[in-house]
């Protein structure tokens, strides 16, 4: 990794909103591909050990991915992304929802925006998530608490077995 | 129906009151005061800060005061740590799959 990239983590309680913004040392079009591809966003779109396994995407407005964050013992927390608004290779909107197994949106959601620009080789993405409630935030970490549970328990299983 | 931490924070009268109350803990009459608002106004306010644990009453003599609580922020804080940890490890992971893509096209 490179540590000169840049990456900010803003939050604005008030606004109930969170920005992030973050570097990449490659192109425009090959991150905006990582961001709106399904087989490539499936390969890092889950903090490991979480994975995440896309059954349809179809990147178009109004058109939506449906999809699950998958945790080492298989538990699957499943959303919806649906494209608002796409300006291809500079910036897409869409609204998250999580979801059951059967499609069902649990509202409300979140709006998220991603913008992308290239200078010099390096694409800066910048991420806007707007939420309504905080409750509704505190969901996005559930599925991936379980992950960080399970992380502990591998080193502690490992540490036993060393010992 | 609960109150949510972003519902409280998100009036400019609240964020105000809470301002105040970090600095030094105030009866409802004091907040009006300070304020300048009726009593029923103050109190609206207060309901909904204390439902969602932002403040907290403690009684003195006739009064009570309301005083801040820091540890409901802390835990909002908490978890956005943890928010900001969680995109840090996917943004590396991103990281090395560009890096793999660039290899493949070269």
């Amino acid at each position: 990794m490179n540590n000169d990239l840049l990456f900010d983590f803003n939050v604005d309680k008030a606004a109930k909103t969170v920005f992030i913004t973050r570097e990449f040392n490659a192109g425009q079009s090959l991150v905006w591909d990582a961001f709106t591809k399904a087989e490539l966003l499936d390969q890092w779109g889950a903090p490991a050990p979480m994975r995440a396994k896309t059954k349809y995407m179809d990147f178009k407005v109004g058109g939506q991915r449906f999809y699950a964050m998958i945790s080492p013992d298989g538990q699957e927390r499943w959303a919806i992304q649906r494209y608002t608004s796409i300006t291809p290779k500079i910036n897409f909107k869409m609204y998250n929802s999580f979801a059951d197994k059967d499609e069902n949106p649990e509202l409300p959601g979140s709006e998220w925006d991603y913008t992308f620009s290239e200078q010099n080789g390096i694409t800066k993405v910048s991420i806007t998530i707007f939420n309504e409630s905080f409750e509704r935030m505190e969901k996005l970490l559930e599925g991936f608490k379980i992950g960080f549970i399970m992380t502990l328990k591998n080193l502690e299983d490992l540490l036993t077995t060393l010992s | 129906m609960k109150q949510d931490i972003f519902q409280a924070i998100s009036d400019p009268t609240r964020r105000a009151i809470l301002t105040l109350i970090a600095i030094q803990a105030l009866t409802p009459n004091a907040m009006a005061e300070k304020f300048d608002m009726t009593r029923q106004a103050v109190s609206k306010h207060i309901k909904v800060l204390h439902e969602c644990e932002l403040i907290k009453p403690v009684q003195s003599g006739r009064e009570i005061y309301y005083h801040f609580n820091p540890k409901k922020m802390q835990e909002f804080d908490h978890w956005l740590a943890q928010f900001k940890q969680n995109w840090e490890t996917q943004f590396n992971q991103l990281d090395d799959l560009l890096s793999t893509l660039k290899e493949q096209k070269k």
